[in-house]
């Protein structure tokens, strides 16, 4: 077993999640109460990495972070090394790559509150910031859930973007499923098994966690979109 | 000190189909309202599509008017010359929707303190203490809406929108699915809190008890216009529209007093009262001169008074002031029990299609009121025979009989004829005062 893949995966899972638990929050504000007409663009866009293959998503990645691009010079002039085949590289990749993940069940959580409550919080005197974390928020926690496991198991298992964007070096950018990939390269298929094993098990767990709490409240904000069969 | 008053003045057109923020389906006629209330009950009394829901928007901000001007308690809450327009949150408009919209998560206490943040700690508690009880809603504090019965819910909403002290109140039907005696005590209540805060309290509704059990003042707001305006037994009872009259539906109006409450029964009885004048409703605002009111727009409400006849006096009688002065009479009707209290008083509505008419004395019948007569007028509207019924027990007092063409026929109904007046109990509608 490569511990250190683990950490690292794990380390990585953790931090897209959370950035995402905040990056996504306004974008899927936005998505739900927008009423610009080209809203559905954004719509799209955003939805793009649930169907684009993950090395086409990361071969555009590894130009647009690349030392060629403006991105990837700024950042070497800030960092004095690049972007691409970094851990912060690797965390903007997957960053986008599990935006959905996180946005759709927030977006679908938002819609899914009743107009009235939003109408009556601004009838009260209540700011849209202060609607947004006393009744939005609150009422969304199922859907901030489900977003938050699913980016993160996302993030787990991902391996075509980490390959294209991160490379493969050990501690760095080695993540559980490039060490699998690695293993059975080599032909070791009981290490290889082992991680697979735990990988499986651990996102089976996840997941559970997601209808468990979608169950114990009632009704899964979101999770229909993502998850085939389940439908709210 | 110059009591709050709110005036509107609305105007909107609405694209075919368009629904209003609150998803009230079916609201599509253009709106042109122009009212002013004063501090009390405002009745805004319309069938559905009216255009009752898109009114209470446009005061709350949900909606825009293209035209017009509102003032609430002498702040502008929207003047389309002067570019005024404040947002909802800055309007301090108290608004009760039809689903009341409580916040799930939050316990009754902080569902009524929401709308206080700006105060301090203290007084926050302060007011929501007070608030918690003048609406007897102490004991549910720490429960969440979920776990509170309907009527409680209408409390806590009630109670969340009055703590925050607003210039105006508007209500959309928020008791329609109430039980009358969990209404009523809630409207007492509501009632009390406003003899403390004299605002403006705007409250829709389609139902026509409603209308005289809360009614200080109503308006009847039909597509998108007022149609008419005054007391609810003004406008209701000498509806000078056929609108009107088709919405006030009852034909039969009559002021009563309770003699004697028979909770074991379920029933009360009460005294019939009659007036000796009634108040005609002089035209309002100019909308209709005598000479509009034709004998086919005015329905035969007028059953508490003996000289006003739907034909001839209509007209003549347009101009007629006087002050209805109640008179008891001797006509005792049995009732369904509501509020129990001998010598409280009650309005007493019946549907002219409810009253049975009968030519011998009926025996071994349900029915617990039976009662002679004799047929004053008999007239006929399209199928449908109306006759006028003068009781044996009291001149004053006649009933508007709705009957069916065959059924006047194989009964002889025709003026003069005697008969006898049967009511089921429960077709006497009572309604507070």
């Amino acid at each position: 077993m490569n511990l250190q893949a683990l950490w690292l995966t794990i380390r990585l899972a953790t931090l897209v999640a959370l950035a995402l638990l905040v990056l996504g929050l306004p974008v899927a504000y936005w998505i739900t109460y927008s009423r610009w007409r080209l809203k559905f663009l954004v719509e799209a866009v955003v939805a793009l990495p649930l169907v684009l293959p993950p090395t086409v998503l990361g071969f555009y990645l590894l130009i647009a972070l690349g030392p060629r691009s403006p991105l990837g010079q700024w950042w070497q002039a800030l960092t004095g090394h690049t972007l691409v085949f970094t851990f912060e590289g690797l965390l903007v990749g997957s960053i986008l790559y599990s935006l959905p993940f996180a946005v759709q069940p927030f977006a679908a959580a938002f819609a899914g509150i009743d107009g009235s409550l939003l109408a009556a919080s601004a009838m009260l005197g209540a700011s849209r910031w202060r609607t947004f974390r006393r009744v939005i928020l609150p009422l969304s926690v199922t859907g901030l859930v489900t977003g938050t496991v699913l980016s993160f198991a996302h993030t787990l298992g991902e391996f075509g973007l980490v390959l294209m964007v991160g490379g493969n070096i050990p501690g760095v950018t080695r993540t559980v499923s490039i060490d699998i990939y690695d293993k059975v390269q080599a032909v070791d298929y009981a290490g290889a098994n082992q991680t697979a094993q735990l990988l499986l098990v651990i996102s089976f767990l996840l997941l559970s966690c997601v209808y468990a709490v979608n169950r114990a409240v009632g009704y899964s904000a979101g999770f229909g979109h993502i998850v085939p069969g389940k439908k709210n | 000190m110059v009591l709050p008053v709110l005036e509107a003045r609305i105007q909107k057109r609405f694209a075919p189909a368009a629904g209003s923020s609150t998803g009230s389906a079916g609201e599509t006629s253009d709106l042109d309202v122009s009212f002013d209330a004063q501090p009390g009950f405002t009745i805004l009394f319309g069938a559905s599509g009216a255009g009752k829901t898109t009114v209470l928007n446009c005061i709350a901000g949900m909606v825009r008017p293209d035209a017009g001007r509102i003032v609430a308690d002498e702040t502008v809450l929207f003047d389309k010359e002067r570019r005024i327009c404040l947002p909802v949150a800055r309007r301090r408009v108290g608004y009760v929707f039809q689903d009341l919209a409580l916040f799930p998560h939050l316990t009754v206490e902080q569902n009524i303190a929401y709308g206080l943040a700006n105060l301090d700690r203290q007084e926050q508690k302060t007011r929501t203490d007070s608030v918690l009880s003048s609406f007897r809603i102490e004991p549910l504090r720490h429960r969440k809406p979920a776990q509170i019965s309907g009527g409680e819910r209408q409390r806590v909403a009630l109670a969340r929108a009055l703590v925050t002290d607003p210039r105006a109140l508007l209500l959309d039907e928020p008791l329609a699915a109430l039980d009358l005696p969990t209404k009523s005590l809630i409207i007492d209540d509501l009632r009390a809190w406003n003899i403390l805060r004299r605002v403006p309290i705007l409250y829709v509704t389609h139902t026509r008890d409603e209308v005289f059990a809360l009614g200080e003042r109503v308006l009847v707001l039909d597509r998108g216009r007022i149609l008419a305006q005054g007391t609810p037994h003004e406008v209701m009872t000498t509806p000078h529209y056929e609108t009107v009259a088709q919405l006030a539906g009852f034909e039969n109006i009559f002021d009563a007093e309770v003699e004697a409450v028979h909770e074991d029964r379920g029933t009360m009885t009460c005294k019939v009262m009659t007036c000796k004048t009634m108040t005609r409703k002089t035209t309002t605002g100019g909308e209709a001169t005598p000479d509009e009111v034709t004998p086919a727009e005015v329905t035969p409400a007028e059953v508490t008074t003996s000289e006003v006849t739907t034909n001839e006096v209509t007209t003549s009688n347009v101009t007629t002031t006087d002050l209805p002065v109640a008179e008891n009479s001797t006509l005792v009707l049995e009732t369904p029990l509501v509020r129990s209290a001998a010598g409280s008083r009650f309005r007493i509505a019946i549907r002219a299609g409810d009253v049975l008419l009968a030519t011998s004395e009926p025996n071994e019948i349900s029915a617990r009121n039976i009662f002679p007569g004799k047929v004053v007028s008999v007239e006929r509207r399209d199928v449908i025979i109306l006759a006028r019924v003068q009781t044996a027990a009291d001149p004053h007092v006649e009933f508007f009989v709705q009957l069916t063409l065959a059924a006047c026929d194989s009964l002889g109904i025709a003026e003069g004829r005697e008969v006898w007046l049967v009511l089921k109990t429960h077709s006497c509608h009572l309604v507070a005062r």
